[in-house]
């Protein structure tokens, strides 16, 4: 039989779960017709660890370390989601230095974790210097992490009430001069890429999406505000003293891949911005509260006090219980909403542990952005939403 | 106390407030007209995401969550539909909201339970052909199943 040549003829294409601009293990079934994609499919799911199980599975202060591992770019949002929604449901306030504490740590992991996204970005699209310059400053932001928690990236800082230990000497003088450092750093990011033509070219206009499309699709974060919606749970839902702080929420209209570049640039000096207001207003005190029977008791009580030992001793063994209930707390990840469904049948561990990856919305939004679109635009509409795998598979 | 909006969803079998956060619980053949009504009337127009909880052994065993936005109003909602082991099964809300699909794929592979309708229902975490349903609380962390 012969073959009718005229017929439109299209051939699948698999990209990923190995190709570097997937960051990760992310397969994206593409149906192409020529270099346009007709269809495409992301197919998830490499990365699943079962941390939800897991975490059912632990109790409720060994479950904090299980939550860096779920967007490993920004551990501390994760652990800081995670501890207020225990803290909702143990009733149990953090003091004061430890809230300021994770304002300032959540906003240097945002600069982090948008640094590493800007870098990858970049040189997906061809810009190789940007990644090395990207990673100069985050470097010194891991070694703030690691100053603070003695980890660069799994730091488990955040704990059930409070901080893991007192930041040590010299830390804020550390974080100042890093800090310091930045808005003449992002400008020099600007400079190689904001009036860059080949920049403009491959990111202006492609990979565009509606508002209503990518609410619908469950798009959140700077991918929804570079549509136009000044949407931002930092305002939105106050978390953790953020209604204290002094900054803005950038947005623009546009929707494409440049937009969400512009986006995540404000974004980054609004950061700096609280960081620095943080470090201005630091309370003095306590970093963890002082909870009996939660809170690990002072080291010096422990070895000293009857009743503090047999606290530490119980809390060790058999961990505490939080009464039975059920939260959803939700924080500004670096990417999006991210929500942690709590619910505690009064036990000593969690009795179910729902984690909302903003990457996990953000990449079902996928198909929308580069359907009808050229094959080379996949590649920046798929770093523009920035994902991490842990976050969509967890 | 919920406010007058929220009564007048249908369906409601159960309204609760729990740390400040609105729950109702929905009777579950009814759930798909329950969330057009809330799109459509009181602008929920953002699913933020579908999850469930198995608290096996108690029948009926399964919770459906569904966690509501509404942007106007800066409000939550979360709408909750019980069903039994035996016949877990709801029908989806793909047709509200597109977001819902691969929450529900994800609450079909790591519950087991079925969404009628779903234009595209596999598993979505674990791999093709697995057996079991990973999230149950009768599905053993280690070990033989």
């Amino acid at each position: 039989m012969a073959t009718d040549v005229t017929a439109p003829r299209t051939m699948i294409l698999n990209m990923g779960p190995q190709h570097p601009s997937t960051h990760g293990v992310l397969r994206v079934v593409l149906e192409l017709d020529g270099e346009t994609v007709v269809r495409a499919q992301p197919d998830v799911g490499y990365l699943h660890t079962g941390i939800e199980k897991t975490a059912e599975n632990k109790m409720w202060s060994q479950a904090v370390t299980l939550t860096d591992r779920v967007d490993y770019l920004c551990p501390m949002v994760n652990n800081l989601c995670y501890c207020l929604a225990v803290e909702k449901l143990l009733g149990l306030e953090p003091p004061p230095k430890a809230q300021w504490m994770r304002v300032m740590l959540a906003e240097l992991t945002r600069l982090n974790s948008h640094l590493v996204w800007l870098g990858t970005h970049a040189i997906d699209i061809g810009a190789m210097s940007v990644f090395l310059y990207c990673f100069r400053e985050r470097e010194e932001l891991l070694k703030i992490f690691e100053m603070a928690s003695g980890q660069r990236m799994m730091t488990s800082y955040i704990r059930i009430g409070g901080l893991a230990l007192e930041p040590p000497l010299g830390f804020f003088e550390r974080v100042r001069q890093v800090i310091a450092l930045f808005p003449s750093r992002i400008d020099e990011y600007e400079n190689l890429l904001t009036e860059n033509p080949i920049w403009k070219e491959r990111t202006q206009g492609v990979g565009a999406i509606s508002l209503e499309d990518a609410i619908d699709l469950g798009m959140t974060g700077p991918t929804l505000r570079a549509c136009g919606l000044a949407w931002d749970i930092r305002k939105a839902e106050p978390y953790t003293g953020y209604d204290r702080f002094d900054f803005e929420i950038p947005t623009l209209t546009a929707g494409d891949v440049y937009s969400r570049y512009l986006v995540r640039i404000a974004e980054m000096r609004q950061s700096v911005r609280i960081v620095e207001q943080a470090m201005d207003g630091m309370p003095a005190g306590r970093v963890i509260a002082e909870a009996q029977g939660v809170v690990l008791p002072d080291r010096e009580k422990m070895k000293t006090q009857m009743e503090a030992l047999i606290y530490h001793f119980k809390i060790v063994t058999e961990g505490f219980r939080v009464p039975a209930g059920e939260v959803v707390q939700k924080v500004e990840s670096p990417r999006g909403e991210m929500a942690y469904y709590i619910v505690s049948d009064g036990g000593t561990q969690p009795y179910r542990c729902f984690i909302r990856g903003p990457s996990f919305g953000n990449l079902q939004g996928v198909p929308k952005l580069v359907e009808g679109a050229l094959l080379a635009d996949v590649i920046s509409s798929l770093g523009s939403i920035d994902f991490v795998l842990g976050d969509v598979d967890r | 106390m919920l406010t007058a909006e929220l009564q007048s969803i249908p369906a409601v079998v159960e309204a609760r407030t729990d740390h400040g956060q609105d729950i109702v619980w929905i009777d579950p053949p009814r759930i798909v007209e329950a969330c057009r009504y809330l799109k459509e009337e009181q602008r929920y127009v953002r699913l933020s995401f579908i999850t469930a909880v198995d608290w096996y052994p108690t029948e009926p065993r399964f919770e459906v969550v569904y966690n509501l936005h509404s942007l106007d109003q800066n409000h939550y909602l979360r709408l909750k539909a019980r069903l039994g082991g035996a016949d877990s099964e709801i029908d989806s809300v793909t047709g509200v909201w597109r977001a819902a699909n691969w929450y529900e794929r994800e609450v079909f592979d790591l519950f087991g339970i079925r969404f009628r309708h779903h234009p595209d229902l596999r598993r979505i975490m674990m791999p093709e052909g697995w057996e079991g349903h990973p999230l149950r609380k009768d599905y053993p962390l280690s070990g033989p199943r």
